[in-house]
């Protein structure tokens, strides 16, 4: 029986295994309990969570896709006084670790969110979610410009301190995407998460018009898996010290080892979850399995692995 | 284990029986003891087209009804129509196929405590789950009477054997091609004002709840509602399914219709904003 190492770290956040879910794609954490013990993996994204309330789009909000679907939330969700008084005590009875994701309008709403979190307790990172595409307007999807990104992220650091790890989320729909990953890494993120989803729009030709009621929406699921690895693979050869959260499309222990390969130190399941609900734990044990197959002894030696120059036999 | 979803189990389950009938599939699915569990409003989320299928997400179905003591253990049955891929692919599925099951989720129709006048109002393959209430409404000495209704004959779903659970039904077709011609929400008005009917109970689709709401929203009719919206997941973590509704203290949420309904109040739904934003 071999024996493996399997934890990972991003930035100074330890974790014992590399598997997480994908913000937005778990909730807050308790819909999964029924199916898998939150402590058993990495950690919990949670939902991005933003300062007021908020209602979200309207329905229909989503679409299936060949391989994938379209969502169109648009960041539903309570509101980060009531996520802090009731989601993320229950996370930390669970004993899960936990990511939080937040997202803002403004640059001062990502400064406001990191302030509130600051005094909390039991939270491993920050995830910074500039990349959400499902606002009303384009312009306010800050991670398709270095300049805001690095502004939103400064905002972030110089709240919170040096003490959480920043992580900020960031989109493929970009030309330069090692351009993003540079200024975020320069306003003080410790690592990135890559992708967010990738936009698309579906017509619904019952009606002839778009069929999401915020006309377009995020794609997800293995249909966007390439994008994921190639934009892993791109940020890790440019910024090789800094951790990247992989996700988009992981649907198996396979998907995940080439995330891993390509540069991921963790990897996020999201719509895999939807088709089924156990997807996170099967993930990482076909994982684990696969690693231990391959001769690998600790999960960071698979890291970055595909920008080896030799093909190096594993012992 | 979770507050939400608290009796949901993914199981390998047998597909025990597929029969056609009429334009609908009957599918008898062997879910052993969890069919204890079971009750009338909750719906089961089945994988589709196998391990290499592109379609990546569940399939919502109704359990019309549940045996416990059937020769193969305990099983449910869901009455579905071929109409998309995912339905489509199910409905293909020979005896002996096993499926992959997430089951029971989502609310229950509220039973209530004394033996009432009970209306029970079904539209199109929505009515399936009426039936198994039935039974349960009957054995609580309720009286049950139904009205069923559909666009035309072939799309009403009304076993022989459910009829036995209920005291009257009566059909309507918009084409007049079985029972009367009509629309099911016609005789409702004319029922709640003349008989002493304490609860609605409704699944169909979202027009005619609607339609039903307008009738009893005001009176002391209570109106039970299984709501219909496309979901990715049918566990909660989706955000997709959503309803606008407004609880009895004016709280306007936007709740999930997998684990907030499918059934709700219908009071507390905002129909009138169904697909609009808050």
């Amino acid at each position: 029986m071999s024996s493996l190492d399997f934890s990972t770290t991003l930035a100074n956040a330890w974790f014992p295994a590399p598997i997480f879910t994908a913000s937005g794609c778990a909730s807050s954490g308790s819909e999964l309990a029924q199916f898998f013990d939150l402590h058993s993996i990495g950690g919990v994204v949670t939902k991005s969570v933003m300062t007021k309330a908020r209602h979200g789009r309207p329905t229909p909000r989503m679409a299936e896709t060949p391989s994938g679907m379209l969502n169109s939330i648009g960041l539903q969700g309570p509101g980060i006084d009531a996520f802090i008084a009731k989601d993320i005590p229950y996370l930390v009875e669970q004993k899960a670790r936990i990511i939080v994701s937040i997202a803002g309008e403004t640059v001062e709403e990502y400064a406001t969110l990191a302030r509130k979190l600051r005094g909390v307790s039991g939270i491993s990172a920050i995830e910074v979610n500039i990349s959400c595409p499902n606002v009303e307007n384009r312009g306010l999807v800050f991670a398709c410009d270095p300049d805001a990104s690095r502004r939103v992220i400064d905002g972030v650091r110089r709240t919170i301190g040096g003490e959480l790890p920043i992580i900020a989320k960031l989109s493929p729909d970009v030309t330069d995407l090692v351009h993003i990953a540079r200024s975020v890494v320069d306003a003080g993120a410790d690592a990135v998460a890559l992708i967010n989803t990738v936009l698309g729009m579906v017509i619904n030709l019952d009606t002839m018009r778009p069929h999401l009621g915020g006309k377009t929406g995020g794609l997800s699921g293995p249909a966007i898996r390439p994008i994921a690895v190639r934009a892993i693979y791109q940020v890790h050869a440019a910024l090789p010290n800094v951790p990247i959260l992989g996700m988009g499309g992981v649907a198996s222990g396979r998907d995940a080892l080439e995330m891993i390969a390509a540069g991921a130190s963790g990897v996020s399941i999201g719509t895999a979850s939807f088709g089924n609900p156990s997807a996170i734990p099967t993930i990482q044990n076909e994982l684990k399995e696969l690693l231990i197959a391959k001769g690998f002894t600790s999960l960071r030696d698979a890291i970055g692995f595909a920008h080896r120059t030799e093909i190096a036999d594993v012992d | 284990m979770g507050e939400i979803n608290k009796n949901a189990q993914q199981l390998k389950a047998v597909l025990v029986s597929n029969k056609r009938v009429g334009q609908y599939h009957q599918l008898i699915v062997n879910i052993g003891d969890v069919a204890s569990l079971c009750k009338p409003g909750n719906f089961v989320a089945i994988n589709v087209g196998g391990d290499t299928s592109r379609m990546v997400l569940r399939r919502a179905f109704a359990i019309s009804r549940v045996s416990t003591n059937s020769i193969s253990g305990g099983t449910m049955e869901l009455i579905v129509a071929p109409h998309g891929q995912g339905s489509t692919w199910l409905c293909s599925q020979g005896e002996g196929s096993v499926l992959d099951v997430v089951v029971p989720l989502g609310t229950a129709f509220g039973i209530p405590t004394e033996p009432v006048h009970v209306l029970l109002v079904g539209g199109g393959y929505g009515s399936a789950p009426l039936f198994g209430l039935a039974e349960v409404l009957n054995a609580r000495g309720c009286r049950v009477d139904m009205l069923l209704g559909a666009s035309t004959a072939s799309k009403i779903y009304a076993p022989m054997e459910g009829k036995r659970a209920v005291n009257s039904l009566r059909i309507y077709t918009e084409d007049a091609t079985m029972g009367q011609a009509g629309r099911v929400t016609d005789p409702i008005k004319a029922l709640v004002d003349d008989m002493n009917i304490a609860v609605i109970y409704s699944c169909g689709p979202m027009a005619m709840l609607s339609a039903i709401d307008s009738i009893t929203r005001g009176t002391e009719v209570v109106h039970q509602c299984a709501v219909e919206e496309s979901m990715a997941c049918g566990i909660g973590i989706c955000m997709t399914c959503v309803l606008p509704t407004k609880d009895s203290d004016g709280n306007i949420a936007m709740l999930r219709s997998c684990i907030d309904g499918p059934v709700m109040d219908g009071e507390n739904v905002m129909w009138d904003s169904v697909g609009k934003s808050l």
